[in-house]
Protein backbone atom coordinates (compact mmCIF):
# COMPACT_ATOMS: atom_id res chain seq x y z
CA UNK A 1 0.00 0.00 0.00
CA UNK A 2 2.78 2.39 1.00
CA UNK A 3 4.67 1.56 -2.17
CA UNK A 4 1.67 2.35 -4.36
CA UNK A 5 1.25 5.71 -2.68
CA UNK A 6 4.93 6.62 -3.02
CA UNK A 7 5.07 5.59 -6.69
CA UNK A 8 1.90 7.56 -7.49
CA UNK A 9 3.42 10.57 -5.81
CA UNK A 10 6.62 10.10 -7.83
CA UNK A 11 4.70 9.96 -11.11
CA UNK A 12 2.63 13.06 -10.35
CA UNK A 13 5.58 15.12 -9.12
CA UNK A 14 7.73 14.14 -12.11
CA UNK A 15 4.93 14.93 -14.55
CA UNK A 16 4.35 18.33 -12.96
CA UNK A 17 8.08 19.13 -12.94
CA UNK A 18 8.48 18.06 -16.55
CA UNK A 19 5.60 20.24 -17.75
CA UNK A 20 6.34 23.36 -15.75
CA UNK A 21 9.75 23.81 -14.18
CA UNK A 22 11.79 22.05 -16.86
CA UNK A 23 10.34 24.29 -19.56
CA UNK A 24 12.16 27.18 -17.88
CA UNK A 25 15.34 25.09 -17.80
CA UNK A 26 15.01 23.93 -21.40
CA UNK A 27 18.15 23.89 -23.53
CA UNK A 28 17.38 24.97 -27.10
CA UNK A 29 13.72 24.24 -26.48
CA UNK A 30 14.38 20.64 -25.47
CA UNK A 31 13.14 19.26 -22.16
CA UNK A 32 14.27 16.01 -20.53
CA UNK A 33 11.92 13.04 -20.26
CA UNK A 34 11.38 12.27 -16.58
CA UNK A 35 8.64 9.75 -17.39
CA UNK A 36 11.22 7.55 -19.15
CA UNK A 37 13.57 7.77 -16.16
CA UNK A 38 10.79 6.67 -13.79
CA UNK A 39 9.48 3.89 -16.01
CA UNK A 40 12.82 2.39 -16.83
CA UNK A 41 14.26 2.82 -13.31
CA UNK A 42 11.34 1.03 -11.67
CA UNK A 43 11.46 -1.51 -14.51
CA UNK A 44 15.02 -2.68 -13.89
CA UNK A 45 14.80 -2.25 -10.12
CA UNK A 46 11.53 -4.07 -9.59
CA UNK A 47 10.94 -6.29 -12.59
CA UNK A 48 8.74 -6.52 -15.65
CA UNK A 49 5.36 -6.23 -14.01
CA UNK A 50 5.96 -3.07 -12.05
CA UNK A 51 7.84 -1.55 -14.99
CA UNK A 52 4.96 -2.08 -17.34
CA UNK A 53 2.30 -0.86 -14.91
CA UNK A 54 4.23 2.31 -14.08
CA UNK A 55 4.93 2.88 -17.77
CA UNK A 56 1.26 2.49 -18.54
CA UNK A 57 0.19 5.10 -15.98
CA UNK A 58 2.98 7.55 -16.87
CA UNK A 59 1.93 7.31 -20.50
CA UNK A 60 -1.76 7.60 -19.71
CA UNK A 61 -1.11 10.84 -17.86
CA UNK A 62 0.69 12.30 -20.89
CA UNK A 63 -2.10 10.98 -23.11
CA UNK A 64 -4.88 12.65 -21.15
CA UNK A 65 -3.19 16.03 -21.18
CA UNK A 66 -1.24 16.15 -24.42
CA UNK A 67 -2.14 13.22 -26.67
CA UNK A 68 -4.54 13.66 -29.55
CA UNK A 69 -6.05 10.29 -28.54
CA UNK A 70 -5.74 8.06 -25.49
CA UNK A 71 -3.44 5.06 -25.32
CA UNK A 72 -0.53 5.96 -27.56
CA UNK A 73 2.09 7.09 -25.03
CA UNK A 74 0.70 4.53 -22.58
CA UNK A 75 1.42 1.73 -25.04
CA UNK A 76 4.94 2.93 -25.90
CA UNK A 77 5.97 3.52 -22.27
CA UNK A 78 4.43 0.25 -21.16
CA UNK A 79 6.62 -1.74 -23.55
CA UNK A 80 9.68 0.28 -22.51
CA UNK A 81 8.96 -0.58 -18.86
CA UNK A 82 8.47 -4.24 -19.73
CA UNK A 83 11.72 -4.52 -21.68
CA UNK A 84 13.61 -2.73 -18.90
CA UNK A 85 12.13 -5.22 -16.46
CA UNK A 86 13.96 -8.02 -18.29
CA UNK A 87 17.20 -6.50 -16.99
CA UNK A 88 16.19 -6.73 -13.33
CA UNK A 89 18.09 -10.03 -13.10
CA UNK A 90 21.44 -8.38 -13.87
CA UNK A 91 20.80 -5.23 -11.85
CA UNK A 92 22.85 -4.35 -8.79
CA UNK A 93 22.16 -1.19 -6.78
CA UNK A 94 25.89 -0.38 -6.57
CA UNK A 95 26.29 -0.26 -10.32
CA UNK A 96 25.49 3.04 -12.04
CA UNK A 97 26.62 2.15 -15.58
CA UNK A 98 23.81 -0.26 -16.41
CA UNK A 99 21.00 2.08 -15.25
CA UNK A 100 22.36 4.99 -17.25
CA UNK A 101 22.92 2.85 -20.33
CA UNK A 102 19.38 1.47 -20.04
CA UNK A 103 17.78 4.88 -19.57
CA UNK A 104 19.66 6.36 -22.54
CA UNK A 105 18.73 3.42 -24.75
CA UNK A 106 15.12 3.65 -23.58
CA UNK A 107 14.92 7.35 -24.35
CA UNK A 108 16.55 6.91 -27.76
CA UNK A 109 14.18 4.12 -28.70
CA UNK A 110 11.23 6.15 -27.36
CA UNK A 111 12.31 9.07 -29.56
CA UNK A 112 12.75 6.88 -32.63
CA UNK A 113 9.39 5.18 -32.04
CA UNK A 114 7.69 8.56 -31.68
CA UNK A 115 9.35 9.75 -34.88
CA UNK A 116 8.26 6.68 -36.82
CA UNK A 117 4.68 6.65 -35.56
CA UNK A 118 3.95 10.38 -35.51
CA UNK A 119 6.18 11.87 -38.21
CA UNK A 120 7.36 9.22 -40.67
CA UNK A 121 3.77 8.08 -41.19
CA UNK A 122 2.87 11.67 -42.09
CA UNK A 123 5.62 11.54 -44.77
CA UNK A 124 8.18 13.67 -42.96
CA UNK A 125 11.32 11.86 -44.06
CA UNK A 126 14.10 14.08 -42.77
CA UNK A 127 15.22 11.64 -40.08
CA UNK A 128 18.67 13.21 -39.59
CA UNK A 129 17.10 16.54 -38.67
CA UNK A 130 14.72 15.03 -36.14
CA UNK A 131 17.44 12.80 -34.71
CA UNK A 132 19.96 15.61 -34.28
CA UNK A 133 17.61 18.34 -33.09
CA UNK A 134 15.09 16.40 -30.97
CA UNK A 135 15.93 12.77 -30.19
CA UNK A 136 19.64 13.11 -29.38
CA UNK A 137 19.43 16.31 -27.28
CA UNK A 138 16.51 14.85 -25.35
CA UNK A 139 18.51 11.70 -24.60
CA UNK A 140 21.54 13.72 -23.48
CA UNK A 141 19.51 16.03 -21.26
CA UNK A 142 17.68 13.04 -19.82
CA UNK A 143 21.03 11.46 -18.96
CA UNK A 144 22.13 14.58 -17.11
CA UNK A 145 18.87 14.63 -15.12
CA UNK A 146 19.21 10.89 -14.47
CA UNK A 147 22.46 11.49 -12.59
CA UNK A 148 20.51 13.59 -10.08
CA UNK A 149 17.15 11.84 -10.08
CA UNK A 150 18.22 8.20 -10.16
CA UNK A 151 19.97 8.14 -6.75
CA UNK A 152 16.78 9.56 -5.19
CA UNK A 153 14.63 6.87 -6.81
CA UNK A 154 17.14 4.20 -5.78
CA UNK A 155 17.25 5.33 -2.18
CA UNK A 156 13.46 5.58 -1.88
CA UNK A 157 13.12 2.12 -3.38
CA UNK A 158 15.66 0.68 -0.92
CA UNK A 159 13.77 2.25 2.00
CA UNK A 160 10.51 0.76 0.72
CA UNK A 161 12.06 -2.67 0.25
CA UNK A 162 13.57 -2.57 3.74
CA UNK A 163 10.17 -1.72 5.17
CA UNK A 164 8.51 -4.52 3.25
CA UNK A 165 11.09 -7.03 4.45
CA UNK A 166 10.57 -6.00 8.05
CA UNK A 167 6.81 -6.45 7.75
CA UNK A 168 7.25 -9.91 6.19
CA UNK A 169 9.51 -11.01 9.03
CA UNK A 170 6.94 -9.85 11.55
CA UNK A 171 4.32 -12.09 10.00
CA UNK A 172 6.66 -15.07 9.88
CA UNK B 1 -0.88 -26.55 -14.59
CA UNK B 2 -1.91 -23.22 -15.96
CA UNK B 3 -0.15 -20.29 -14.27
CA UNK B 4 -3.32 -18.22 -13.98
CA UNK B 5 -5.45 -20.77 -12.20
CA UNK B 6 -5.91 -19.92 -8.55
CA UNK B 7 -4.88 -22.51 -6.03
CA UNK B 8 -6.19 -22.70 -2.52
CA UNK B 9 -4.33 -20.60 0.02
CA UNK B 10 -2.20 -18.95 -2.63
CA UNK B 11 -2.49 -15.26 -3.47
CA UNK B 12 -3.63 -14.67 -7.01
CA UNK B 13 -0.94 -13.11 -9.20
CA UNK B 14 -1.11 -12.48 -12.90
CA UNK B 15 2.15 -13.19 -14.79
CA UNK B 16 3.56 -10.06 -16.39
CA UNK B 17 3.26 -11.27 -19.96
CA UNK B 18 -0.48 -11.78 -19.58
CA UNK B 19 -0.79 -8.35 -18.02
CA UNK B 20 1.21 -6.89 -20.90
CA UNK B 21 -1.09 -8.56 -23.38
CA UNK B 22 -4.24 -7.36 -21.61
CA UNK B 23 -3.00 -3.79 -21.32
CA UNK B 24 -1.86 -3.79 -24.96
CA UNK B 25 -5.37 -4.79 -25.99
CA UNK B 26 -6.79 -2.12 -23.70
CA UNK B 27 -4.53 0.56 -25.23
CA UNK B 28 -5.43 -0.49 -28.76
CA UNK B 29 -9.12 -0.38 -27.98
CA UNK B 30 -8.71 3.00 -26.28
CA UNK B 31 -6.85 4.38 -29.29
CA UNK B 32 -9.45 3.11 -31.73
CA UNK B 33 -12.34 4.41 -29.64
CA UNK B 34 -10.89 7.82 -28.79
CA UNK B 35 -9.66 8.40 -32.34
CA UNK B 36 -13.16 9.22 -33.46
CA UNK B 37 -15.14 9.89 -30.30
CA UNK B 38 -14.42 11.30 -26.87
CA UNK B 39 -16.34 8.89 -24.66
CA UNK B 40 -13.69 8.48 -21.97
CA UNK B 41 -12.45 12.05 -22.02
CA UNK B 42 -15.15 13.40 -19.70
CA UNK B 43 -14.50 11.43 -16.48
CA UNK B 44 -10.73 11.09 -17.08
CA UNK B 45 -10.26 14.79 -17.75
CA UNK B 46 -12.24 15.61 -14.63
CA UNK B 47 -10.37 13.36 -12.19
CA UNK B 48 -6.93 14.13 -13.55
CA UNK B 49 -7.72 17.82 -13.75
CA UNK B 50 -8.49 18.06 -10.06
CA UNK B 51 -5.24 16.28 -9.12
CA UNK B 52 -2.77 17.96 -11.44
CA UNK B 53 -4.10 21.44 -12.17
CA UNK B 54 -3.95 23.02 -8.67
CA UNK B 55 -0.19 22.31 -8.45
CA UNK B 56 0.33 23.97 -11.81
CA UNK B 57 -1.50 27.09 -10.75
CA UNK B 58 0.69 27.35 -7.67
CA UNK B 59 3.91 26.71 -9.57
CA UNK B 60 3.14 29.20 -12.31
CA UNK B 61 2.14 31.89 -9.77
CA UNK B 62 5.36 31.31 -7.85
CA UNK B 63 7.50 31.31 -10.98
CA UNK B 64 5.88 34.53 -12.11
CA UNK B 65 6.43 36.15 -8.73
CA UNK B 66 10.11 35.17 -8.70
CA UNK B 67 10.63 36.37 -12.26
CA UNK B 68 8.94 39.68 -11.43
CA UNK B 69 11.09 40.27 -8.36
CA UNK B 70 14.37 39.62 -10.19
CA UNK B 71 13.27 41.80 -13.04
CA UNK B 72 12.32 44.62 -10.70
CA UNK B 73 15.73 44.60 -9.05
CA UNK B 74 17.66 44.54 -12.29
CA UNK B 75 15.59 47.17 -13.99
CA UNK B 76 15.39 50.00 -11.44
CA UNK B 77 18.38 51.87 -12.83
CA UNK B 78 17.42 51.58 -16.46
CA UNK B 79 13.87 52.53 -15.56
CA UNK B 80 15.00 55.85 -14.11
CA UNK B 81 16.74 56.74 -17.37
CA UNK B 82 13.82 55.53 -19.39
CA UNK B 83 11.45 57.61 -17.32
CA UNK B 84 13.22 60.81 -18.31
CA UNK B 85 13.18 60.06 -22.00
CA UNK B 86 9.58 58.96 -21.77
CA UNK B 87 8.56 62.27 -20.25
CA UNK B 88 9.94 64.02 -23.30
CA UNK B 89 8.10 61.60 -25.50
CA UNK B 90 4.86 62.23 -23.65
CA UNK B 91 5.09 65.90 -24.44
CA UNK B 92 5.63 65.16 -28.11
CA UNK B 93 2.86 62.62 -28.22
CA UNK B 94 0.31 64.89 -26.58
CA UNK B 95 0.89 67.33 -29.37
CA UNK B 96 0.52 64.64 -32.00
CA UNK B 97 -2.51 63.27 -30.24
CA UNK B 98 -4.47 66.47 -30.52
CA UNK B 99 -3.79 66.49 -34.24
CA UNK B 100 -4.91 62.88 -34.54
CA UNK B 101 -8.04 63.55 -32.51
CA UNK B 102 -9.03 66.10 -35.10
CA UNK B 103 -8.35 63.59 -37.87
CA UNK B 104 -10.36 60.94 -36.09
CA UNK B 105 -13.33 63.23 -35.73
CA UNK B 106 -13.18 63.84 -39.44
CA UNK B 107 -12.81 60.13 -40.16
CA UNK B 108 -15.83 59.28 -38.06
CA UNK B 109 -17.92 61.77 -39.91
CA UNK B 110 -16.80 60.40 -43.25
CA UNK B 111 -17.45 56.83 -42.05
CA UNK B 112 -20.98 57.70 -41.11
CA UNK B 113 -21.42 59.13 -44.53
CA UNK B 114 -20.37 55.92 -46.21
CA UNK B 115 -22.25 53.96 -43.52
CA UNK B 116 -19.33 51.62 -43.03
CA UNK B 117 -20.27 49.59 -40.01
CA UNK B 118 -17.61 47.66 -38.25
CA UNK B 119 -17.53 44.29 -39.89
CA UNK B 120 -18.15 42.37 -36.69
CA UNK B 121 -18.69 43.28 -33.10
CA UNK B 122 -16.18 42.64 -30.44
CA UNK B 123 -15.76 39.00 -29.57
CA UNK B 124 -16.27 37.91 -25.96
CA UNK B 125 -12.98 36.95 -24.40
CA UNK B 126 -11.78 35.24 -21.25
CA UNK B 127 -8.26 35.63 -19.93
CA UNK B 128 -6.38 32.48 -18.88
CA UNK B 129 -2.97 31.60 -17.54
CA UNK B 130 -0.68 28.96 -19.00
CA UNK B 131 0.14 26.40 -16.32
CA UNK B 132 1.78 23.48 -18.16
CA UNK B 133 3.57 23.03 -21.45
CA UNK B 134 3.83 19.92 -23.58
CA UNK B 135 5.48 16.97 -21.84
CA UNK B 136 7.29 15.92 -25.00
CA UNK B 137 9.47 17.66 -27.54
CA UNK B 138 7.49 16.78 -30.66
CA UNK B 139 4.39 18.93 -30.57
CA UNK B 140 3.73 22.33 -29.10
CA UNK B 141 0.64 22.54 -26.95
CA UNK B 142 -0.05 23.85 -23.48
CA UNK B 143 -2.57 23.68 -20.66
CA UNK B 144 -4.45 26.74 -19.43
CA UNK B 145 -6.14 27.09 -16.05
CA UNK B 146 -9.71 27.61 -17.28
CA UNK B 147 -12.14 24.94 -18.45
CA UNK B 148 -15.80 24.13 -18.90
CA UNK B 149 -16.57 25.76 -15.54
CA UNK B 150 -15.56 29.08 -17.07
CA UNK B 151 -17.56 28.48 -20.23
CA UNK B 152 -14.80 27.14 -22.44
CA UNK B 153 -15.33 24.35 -24.93
CA UNK B 154 -13.45 22.57 -27.69
CA UNK B 155 -12.69 24.54 -30.89
CA UNK B 156 -12.57 27.94 -29.23
CA UNK B 157 -9.89 30.22 -30.66
CA UNK B 158 -7.06 31.44 -28.46
CA UNK B 159 -5.24 34.72 -29.04
CA UNK B 160 -2.49 36.70 -27.34
CA UNK B 161 -1.01 40.06 -28.12
CA UNK B 162 -3.39 40.57 -31.05
CA UNK B 163 -2.36 37.42 -32.88
CA UNK B 164 -3.70 33.88 -33.17
CA UNK B 165 -2.12 31.42 -30.73
CA UNK B 166 -4.11 28.27 -31.42
CA UNK B 167 -7.28 26.38 -30.73
CA UNK B 168 -8.65 24.40 -27.78
CA UNK B 169 -8.43 20.67 -28.51
CA UNK B 170 -9.31 19.14 -25.13
CA UNK B 171 -11.14 20.46 -22.14
CA UNK B 172 -11.71 19.46 -18.51
CA UNK B 173 -13.67 21.21 -15.78
CA UNK B 174 -10.77 23.42 -14.72
CA UNK B 175 -8.26 23.09 -17.55
CA UNK B 176 -8.07 23.14 -21.32
CA UNK B 177 -5.43 22.10 -23.82
CA UNK B 178 -4.49 24.60 -26.51
CA UNK B 179 -2.76 23.27 -29.63
CA UNK B 180 -0.71 26.16 -30.97
CA UNK B 181 -0.50 27.02 -34.66
CA UNK B 182 3.26 26.37 -34.70
CA UNK B 183 2.68 22.77 -33.59
CA UNK B 184 3.55 20.17 -36.19
CA UNK B 185 0.02 18.74 -36.21
CA UNK B 186 -1.79 22.01 -36.82
CA UNK B 187 -3.22 23.38 -40.06
CA UNK B 188 -5.09 26.68 -40.34
CA UNK B 189 -7.01 27.97 -43.31
CA UNK B 190 -5.91 31.56 -43.86
CA UNK B 191 -5.96 34.40 -46.38
CA UNK B 192 -3.98 37.49 -47.17
CA UNK B 193 -5.66 40.57 -45.77
CA UNK B 194 -5.09 42.78 -48.77
CA UNK B 195 -6.00 40.50 -51.67
CA UNK B 196 -8.03 37.76 -49.92
CA UNK B 197 -6.02 34.93 -51.47
CA UNK B 198 -6.63 31.71 -49.55
CA UNK B 199 -3.76 29.64 -48.24
CA UNK B 200 -3.02 26.93 -45.68
CA UNK B 201 -0.77 27.68 -42.72
CA UNK B 202 0.79 24.56 -41.21
CA UNK B 203 3.10 24.31 -38.23
CA UNK B 204 6.41 22.54 -38.72
CA UNK B 205 8.87 21.27 -36.14
CA UNK B 206 11.78 21.86 -38.52
CA UNK B 207 10.95 25.56 -38.82
CA UNK B 208 10.11 26.17 -35.18
CA UNK B 209 13.66 27.08 -34.22
CA UNK B 210 13.84 29.64 -37.03
CA UNK B 211 10.74 31.40 -35.73
CA UNK B 212 8.68 30.98 -38.90
CA UNK B 213 5.76 28.78 -39.96
CA UNK B 214 5.09 27.36 -43.39
CA UNK B 215 2.21 28.13 -45.70
CA UNK B 216 1.19 26.46 -48.93
CA UNK B 217 -1.45 26.38 -51.66
CA UNK B 218 -1.69 30.10 -52.22
CA UNK B 219 -3.06 30.75 -55.72
CA UNK B 220 -2.31 34.45 -56.24
CA UNK B 221 -2.54 34.29 -60.04
CA UNK B 222 -2.15 38.06 -60.39
CA UNK B 223 1.09 38.20 -58.41
CA UNK B 224 -0.21 40.88 -56.09
CA UNK B 225 0.87 39.37 -52.79
CA UNK B 226 4.11 40.76 -51.44
CA UNK B 227 6.50 39.97 -48.62
CA UNK B 228 5.32 41.68 -45.43
CA UNK B 229 1.61 41.31 -46.21
CA UNK B 230 -0.67 40.49 -43.31
CA UNK B 231 -2.03 36.94 -43.11
CA UNK B 232 -5.33 36.51 -41.25
CA UNK B 233 -7.65 33.56 -40.64
CA UNK B 234 -9.97 33.02 -43.57
CA UNK B 235 -13.71 33.23 -43.95
CA UNK B 236 -14.03 29.65 -45.12
CA UNK B 237 -12.55 27.90 -42.06
CA UNK B 238 -15.12 26.02 -40.00
CA UNK B 239 -13.27 26.42 -36.69
CA UNK B 240 -11.29 29.63 -36.82
CA UNK B 241 -13.11 32.95 -36.61
CA UNK B 242 -12.38 35.21 -39.58
CA UNK B 243 -9.81 38.01 -39.69
CA UNK B 244 -7.65 37.14 -36.69
CA UNK B 245 -4.07 38.11 -37.41
CA UNK B 246 -1.73 35.12 -37.84
CA UNK B 247 1.44 36.81 -39.02
CA UNK B 248 3.34 38.51 -41.80
CA UNK B 249 4.66 37.00 -45.03
CA UNK B 250 8.36 36.23 -44.76
CA UNK B 251 9.22 34.54 -48.04
CA UNK B 252 7.19 33.49 -51.08
CA UNK B 253 8.25 30.69 -53.40
CA UNK B 254 6.53 29.53 -56.55
CA UNK B 255 5.69 25.82 -56.41
CA UNK B 256 6.97 23.50 -59.12
CA UNK B 257 3.44 23.09 -60.49
CA UNK B 258 3.53 26.81 -61.41
CA UNK B 259 -0.02 27.27 -60.12
CA UNK B 260 0.34 27.74 -56.41
CA UNK B 261 2.81 29.39 -54.11
CA UNK B 262 4.22 28.42 -50.77
CA UNK B 263 6.68 29.87 -48.31
CA UNK B 264 7.08 31.05 -44.76
CA UNK B 265 5.45 33.60 -42.53
CA UNK B 266 6.51 35.18 -39.26
CA UNK B 267 3.85 34.66 -36.57
CA UNK B 268 2.51 37.74 -34.81
CA UNK B 269 2.75 36.05 -31.41
CA UNK B 270 5.98 35.42 -29.53
CA UNK B 271 5.40 31.76 -28.69
CA UNK B 272 8.48 31.43 -26.49
CA UNK B 273 7.33 34.01 -23.96
CA UNK B 274 3.65 33.33 -23.56
CA UNK B 275 2.29 33.66 -20.05
CA UNK B 276 -1.32 34.66 -20.42
CA UNK B 277 -3.68 34.17 -23.32
CA UNK B 278 -7.18 35.28 -24.23
CA UNK B 279 -9.79 32.71 -25.18
CA UNK B 280 -12.51 33.90 -27.54
CA UNK B 281 -15.67 32.30 -26.19
CA UNK B 282 -17.60 32.77 -29.42
CA UNK B 283 -17.59 29.74 -31.67
CA UNK B 284 -17.56 30.05 -35.42
CA UNK B 285 -20.76 28.01 -35.80
CA UNK B 286 -22.68 30.17 -33.35
CA UNK B 287 -21.73 33.33 -35.16
CA UNK B 288 -22.73 31.98 -38.53
CA UNK B 289 -26.28 31.36 -37.39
Amino acid sequence: MGRKLVVTLFIIVCFILQCSVFHSLAFAGIIPNLMIILTSAFGFMRGEKEGLIIGFFCGLLSDIFFGSFLGFYALVLMYIGFVNGKFSRVFYPEDIKLPIALIVTSDLSYGILCYILMFLLRSKFNFTFYFISVILPEALYTTVVTIFLYPIILRVNEKLEAGERKREQKFV
Amino acid sequence: MSPIIKRKGERFTLPSKYLLFILTLLCTVLMLVTFGTDVFNGPLNTTVGYVIVPFGQGISRMGEWLANRTEELSQIRSLLQENESLREQVAQLTEENTLLQQDKYELNQLRELVSLDEQYGEYNKVGARIIYRDSGNWYSSFIIDKGTEDGLSIDMNVIAGGGLVGIITAVGPNWARVTSIISDNSNVSAMTLATEDNLIVSGDLQLMSEGVIAFSQMVDSKNQVEVGDKIVTSNISDKYLPNILIGYLHTINRDTNNLTKSGYLTPAVDFEHLGEVLVITDLKQQIGE
